[in-house]
């Protein structure tokens, strides 16, 4: 096949890479540009935006000896990815970015731009696999699952997995470094990215901040007395118990945690733990990696957070909604997250957190 | 196949300059040195400054070698910036089309040295506005410290009136960026009346990392590099003998078909034409090199068209700059009246020595393919 890698200048594309040369694919390295104004070196560990990372990339292209070309996907990545973030947080949710990028760049923008050139398909450096089998060409964790990808995968339809290659998802983080090593990649010790690659600084709430402002607003307790007050709701997160800055304390001295933000009246509201369990979940604008969902209640897993633990859940369909039921109760759930469901290894779909009950 | 039209970014060696600086690599000397290893490689060294000045018609002693156009670019125009300051001229005037190697030493004046800066706007054929710059000198003329056009444009090829520049400048130093046209359309020096002049070798079949520096032997500027005083003083550093050598072997005796390259370039044009009629050739009104034709195909996307050039065999270029990679819209196609999105729908084919006409149609078989996929990709 004729493919695009898209290589961010980390370890894992360089190595999906060669592996996707190996496999005897007609490759073609794209680094994308997506920092309208990119900074020259990076700061510690984080982004892959930079200059630096660009020169990163094309290196280990002239290594693997395949083209190498950057795309400027800047506008793009502003607009679904970048301004989605700010929005959903000044709407009180907890957006997972990485997850809005392969949904709207990677395997969308990226891909389609891919297909119109006459390409068959983008290969990336995520963990995650797939298979084929009787549902066609479908979605599942990666063997390593300290870092299995397929949470932040799960948007991706079944038209777009068709044209995803994910060499990585049968070795190991370790055993990839050990690899691109003997490949003679320099990238073999760089540091893993984390974080949000367009928070350069690490500082997620001073960045929503500089961009959201810092209103104050009151603290409140469920019976809607102010027992303290805030710099912005969208700098909390539901279940958070530390940094509130709390002075009254509460009857029996138990601590308090973020039970709801309310952005319309810049409300911050906590209150016990147990008032954070949650047994159903309902989820907006489901998106199919295999076989659709139907009304039928299944028994499966649901994930929520992209390295949490998969829970044991009952889901089934209602009204175009994803609702999972679970068998045990969860503490802190915040709105704005996937909720992803797995058969197994197998991602079934996903779908954006709306309600907990 | 394979197939090479990017030669005004660089052409290949020819072997005469490739065995003079394989010969030279084994002498020992440092020209300096008074000894005899130095005077052998002074010998040398000059013959092949003579070579050079007799090439572009100048004296010897006008000729400063650099290690690139770039650093010829900057000690002409920061020297005779800085020479004129020194008589209270601030005013700096290059052309809208310059080289980056123009346009970024004179916005650095701009912003660290007290410099104003002028760019002369051009026609849509890419020629600068002689009444505009005419009406300019009427007006400001004697702060002018130092004016800088190029003497064709690397883009598109069109050929700038430096003769008329001269004329109409009268007292105004005038340096031009000949980096392109040396060897593919006739340079005087002496004839053009400048004050200073650049040069590369890797343009005309020479070494990569040497140029020159053409300056009037009465001009007197300040350097940039101080150290043992080479080069009158305006470019320390130990010379760089093979490279200089291979530099003078090209120039004198590589061959540059001037004929064969035009009728190669007209019929790419045609061909281009016949095939995609929507393209637009750039500055194809004016007065061009041989080599250079720049093509904008509506719908497109140029870094689209570079990847499936690319994939089809085909080296070629946008022959603009680049930032972190990401293509801009061309600063020369701009200045001629394109849009940003025009402009970013173009491509430079420079054709060289080595050119043939399979080569040319081998380009026009690919290209309606490449078009129709850049169009496709460009509309999602």
């Amino acid at each position: 096949m004729k493919v695009i890698a898209a290589m961010s200048g980390g370890v894992d594309s360089a190595v999906a890479a060669a592996r996707a040369v190996e496999a005897g694919h007609e490759v073609i390295g794209v680094h994308l540009a997506l920092a309208a104004n990119p900074q020259k070196y990076r700061s510690g560990a984080r982004g892959c935006c930079t200059i630096e990372d660009s020169h990163d990339a094309r290196r280990a292209a002239d290594v693997i000896g395949i083209p190498f070309y950057i795309w400027d996907m800047a506008e793009e990545f502003h607009d679904g990815v970048v301004e989605d973030f700010l929005a959903e947080y000044a709407a009180g949710r907890t957006p997972n970015p990485c997850l809005r990028c392969n949904e709207k760049i990677k395997f969308a923008a990226v891909l389609d731009r891919a297909r119109a050139m006459g390409f068959d398909g983008v290969v990336t450096g995520h963990y995650a696999r797939t298979e084929i089998g009787v549902h066609g060409k479908t979605l599942h964790r990666a063997v390593d699952h300290s870092k299995d990808q397929s949470y932040v995968l799960s948007v991706l339809t079944r038209e777009q997995i068709d044209g995803a290659i994910f060499p990585l998802g049968d070795t190991t983080k370790v055993d990839i470094r050990v690899e691109a090593e003997s490949r003679g990649l320099a990238v073999a010790q760089k540091p893993d990215s984390h974080d949000i690659c367009f928070v350069p600084s690490g500082d997620n709430a001073g960045w929503l901040r500089d961009r959201l402002g810092s209103d104050v607003g009151p603290i409140v307790d469920q019976s809607g007395t102010k027992i303290g007050e805030h710099k912005g709701a969208y700098t909390y997160t539901i279940g958070q118990r530390k940094g509130l800055g709390l002075t009254v304390p509460t009857a029996d001295g138990s601590p308090r945690f973020v039970l709801k933000i309310e952005p319309i009246t810049n409300t911050v509201v906590v209150g016990a733990r147990e008032e954070l369990a949650i047994t159903s979940m309902r989820g907006e604008r489901p998106v199919w990696c295999g076989p659709e969902v139907t009304t039928t209640p299944t028994l499966g897993f649901v994930q929520i957070r992209a390295h949490g633990a998969a829970l044991e859940c009952t889901y089934y369909l209602e009204n175009g909604q994803l609702i999972a039921e679970l068998d045990s109760p969860l503490f802190g759930l915040a709105t704005g997250q996937a909720m992803v469901i797995y058969d197994g290894d197998r991602v079934v779909g996903s779908a954006t957190i709306c309600e907990t009950a | 196949m394979s197939i090479y039209l990017d030669h005004a970014a660089t052409t290949p060696m020819v072997d005469v300059a490739i065995n003079a600086m394989v010969t030279q690599l084994s002498e020992l000397g440092n020209p300096s040195s008074l000894h005899s290893h130095g005077r052998a490689t002074r010998k040398t060294l000059e013959d092949a400054r003579e070579v050079i000045a007799k090439e572009v018609d100048c004296l010897p002693t006008e000729v400063i070698f650099t290690a690139s156009g770039t650093e010829a670019n900057n000690i002409a125009l920061k020297g005779l910036y800085w020479a004129g300051r020194a008589d209270g001229k601030k005013l700096v005037v290059i052309s809208a089309i310059e080289h980056h190697a123009i346009l970024d030493p004179a916005h650095w004046l701009l912003t660290h040295e007290g410099a104003e800066v002028i760019h002369l706007p051009v026609t849509p054929d890419g020629v600068i506005d002689l009444v505009f710059f005419k009406k300019l000198i009427d007006d400001r003329g004697p702060e002018i410290a130092v004016l800088s056009i190029m003497h064709a444009n690397n883009e598109t090829g069109v050929i700038q009136p430096i003769a008329e520049v001269v004329r109409i400048a009268g007292q105004i130093p005038v340096h031009i960026d000949a980096v392109q046209s040396f060897k593919k359309t006739p340079l005087s020096f002496s004839a053009l009346g400048v004050i200073a002049m650049t040069l590369s070798a890797h343009k005309i079949g020479g070494p990569l990392g040497i140029g020159a520096l053409i300056l009037r032997r009465t001009v007197e500027i300040p350097s940039l590099l101080h150290g043992g005083g080479q080069e009158r003083e305006i470019r320390s550093g130990t010379l760089n003998a093979p490279s200089i050598i291979g530099f003078a072997a090209a120039a004198s005796s590589a061959h540059y078909p001037v004929r064969e390259i035009t009728d190669l370039r007209d019929r790419f044009i045609l061909g281009v034409h016949e095939v995609l009629p929507d393209a637009i050739v750039n500055g194809v009104r004016a007065d061009r090199l041989p080599g250079i034709v720049n093509v904008t195909f509506p719908r497109t996307q140029s870094d689209t068209l570079l990847l499936l050039m690319d994939g089809a065999g085909v080296s070629c270029s946008t022959g603009s700059a680049c930032s972190a990679g990401v293509h801009e819209a061309s600063h020369v196609l701009l200045a001629m009246g394109h849009t940003e999105v025009t402009a970013q729908s173009s491509l430079r084919f420079s054709f060289g020595a080595t050119s043939t006409p399979a080569d040319c149609d081998f380009v026009l078989s690919v290209l309606p393919g490449v078009i129709a996929r850049g169009r496709a990709a460009n509309s999602v």
